[in-house]
């Protein structure tokens, strides 16, 4: 890799510049590294306290762990498990084990202090009874050393709270072209920007324009963006999800989003509708998992009611914002 | 004793992180001391000591903080191996962004904030490219995005490292990187060993205490900016 012309090498690995970067020497690119090294003044190295092989040396080990972390591809995850623990109280917690596949997605269900976020905790740590509550995360059937072993990585995992923010200096656009820059070639990233930019406003119910500091979004706009970044930028296979439901986005297709990206989507919540949502619920009660539901006929019912209800306070508060006058 | 040197730009959190290994690797019955190295003034000795570690600070004042460092290292070694522990940290942040205390064969811990921004991981050199270990910390408030953006470009500068994101408060992902710790330091002796990345040569004359500015002041090793 030394002996590659530098143009060559910073088309396969155009991260090599950041590295080329700290070298207080100009590079010329038509020729290779260690023919550069040969230009650079005596000075240099002695100030470096390294000779010319050595830096070039470091420079042939940069690339090569370079190339093998970052060229390294997220495995998709077919499904995640979630084996008993105990409670706050010691007693033992008493179910199947909870299978959840690709492209599903679970409400956990709960009183405030419960325990809903210690077990989206326990997934996100791949708990192996290691955690406070001594549960055991499988992904595709593995403890977390065997999953590790075999090349899974630790970053399967994207996680969306209410208590997150942006906290760049950027436009959307620009946060999104890059965010898309770290997975995606040079050509593919304006059809994806753009998309990703389409699907948060109509998320959002508000809209706003790629030159919007992502600072300058409200918690609903935020959200939004946060969404369906998860949903086509991010490459974790697994999303947990705490809280997001005052932001006053349109969950139904936040949802349909995640899960119809194959996502595996856990959400901690306390929305009666996002709860219904999910065909399978788990109630937590003094930090044990005391139920897990299927949802039922009746309540598949009681849900597009509620979804009705929900979008009638929809059009009462966009009629409202619009300072108009409500009728009966 | 195994030495660590933990290295960081200011307010990341490392005494908090530090605390919380600390902890994590008495469990396992092993006693650890702990030396903060910092320029002007440090209350962190207090939050050891808070937490029952043993510990002692080492301030630079006037001095440059790396050539402190690098010249007290072997002091704070012999203290420690005096008190018998199995594990000493120390822990930097008042270093310049140029220098890193990392030594060769000694196991080197970099630990940086996301909130630090995205440029960061490239901003402070040789303290993140050098490191075995990899801290991220505050990780949890920020957009999952920021996060990914954050850990590719802490890649990029060093994708050897083993990294982590930690959360200080909850002592989230602590466990993992003590076992890491566990299984990486060594015991040795460090006389003789040699920086990761030599310090800067700062032999001018405002290194003797000059302070009037112009051209004719400046003797010794100066560079000039170029226009």
């Amino acid at each position: 890799m030394i002996k590659t012309n530098l143009k060559d090498l910073l088309i396969s690995c155009p991260y090599i510049s950041y590295y080329l970067d700290d070298f207080e020497e100009d590079f010329d690119e038509e020729i290779s590294f260690e023919e550069n090294l040969r230009k650079f003044p005596d000075y240099f190295f002695e100030q470096r306290k390294m000779s010319r092989e050595e830096v070039a040396e470091e420079f042939e080990t940069y690339i090569r762990a370079a190339q093998e972390r970052l060229h390294q591809e997220i495995k998709s995850v077919t499904s995640v498990t979630i084996l008993p623990g105990r409670g706050k109280d010691g007693t033992k917690e008493i179910f199947d084990p909870i299978e959840i596949r690709k492209g599903e997605m679970v409400a956990i269900v709960g009183e405030t202090g419960s325990g809903k976020s210690r077990l989206l905790e326990d997934i996100e740590w791949q708990a192996m009874g290691d955690t406070p509550t001594g549960r055991t995360v499988l992904i595709d059937g593995m403890k977390k050393t065997e999953y590790r072993r075999k090349g899974g990585r630790s970053r399967a995992i994207a996680q969306l709270s209410q208590n997150m923010n942006f906290v760049l200096d950027m436009n959307v656009g620009e946060f999104l072209t890059m965010h898309a820059e770290c997975f995606l070639r040079k050509e593919e990233i304006p059809e994806k920007v753009q998309k990703v930019y389409d699907v948060a406003v109509s998320l959002a119910g508000e809209t706003f324009s790629m030159d919007t500091a992502v600072t300058a979004l409200s918690g609903g706009q935020s959200r939004a963006l946060m969404i369906a970044d998860c949903a086509f930028l991010s490459r974790a296979p697994i999303v947990l999800i705490d809280e997001i439901e005052n932001a006053g986005i349109d969950r139904r297709r936040a949802m349909d989003l995640l899960t119809g990206n194959d996502k595996i989507v856990l959400i901690a919540t306390h929305d009666p509708i996002l709860s219904l949502m999910a065909p399978k619920r788990i109630t937590i009660r003094n930090g044990g998992i005391s139920s897990i539901l299927l949802r039922d006929e009746q309540e598949e019912a009681v849900l597009l009611r509620a979804e009705k209800m929900d979008h009638e306070l929809m059009i009462l508060r966009n009629t409202i914002r619009r300072g108009e006058r409500i009728s009966i | 004793m195994k030495l660590v040197t933990f290295a960081g730009p200011p307010a990341t959190g490392k005494t908090t992180v530090m605390t919380r290994i600390v902890k994590e690797l008495e469990n396992f019955g092993n006693r650890i001391g702990a030396c903060k190295f910092d320029c002007l003034q440090t209350e962190d000795d207090k939050l050891y000591a808070a937490s029952g570690i043993p510990s002692i600070k080492g301030l630079s004042a006037e001095l440059c903080p790396d050539h402190y460092y690098i010249t007290n290292i072997q002091l704070v070694y012999d203290w420690g191996q005096k008190e018998g522990f199995d594990f000493l940290f120390t822990e930097s942040a008042g270093l310049c962004n140029r220098c890193s205390p990392y030594i060769k064969n000694v196991l080197s811990v970099c630990v940086i904030d996301q909130l630090s921004g995205i440029h960061a991981p490239r901003k402070i050199g040789p303290l993140l490219k050098l490191a075995d270990i990899v801290l991220i910390t505050k990780g949890d408030i920020v957009s999952q995005a920021e996060r990914e953006v954050f850990l590719r470009r802490v890649e990029i500068s060093n994708p050897r490292a083993r990294i982590f994101h930690v959360n200080g408060l909850t002592g989230q992902g602590i466990s993992e990187v003590a076992n890491s710790i566990r299984e990486l330091a060594q015991e040795r002796n460090i006389d003789n060993e040699t920086l990761r990345f030599p310090m800067p040569m700062a032999l001018c004359s405002y290194c003797l205490g000059e302070t009037k500015i112009g051209k004719e002041y400046q003797i010794g090793n100066v560079k000039h900016i170029k226009l």
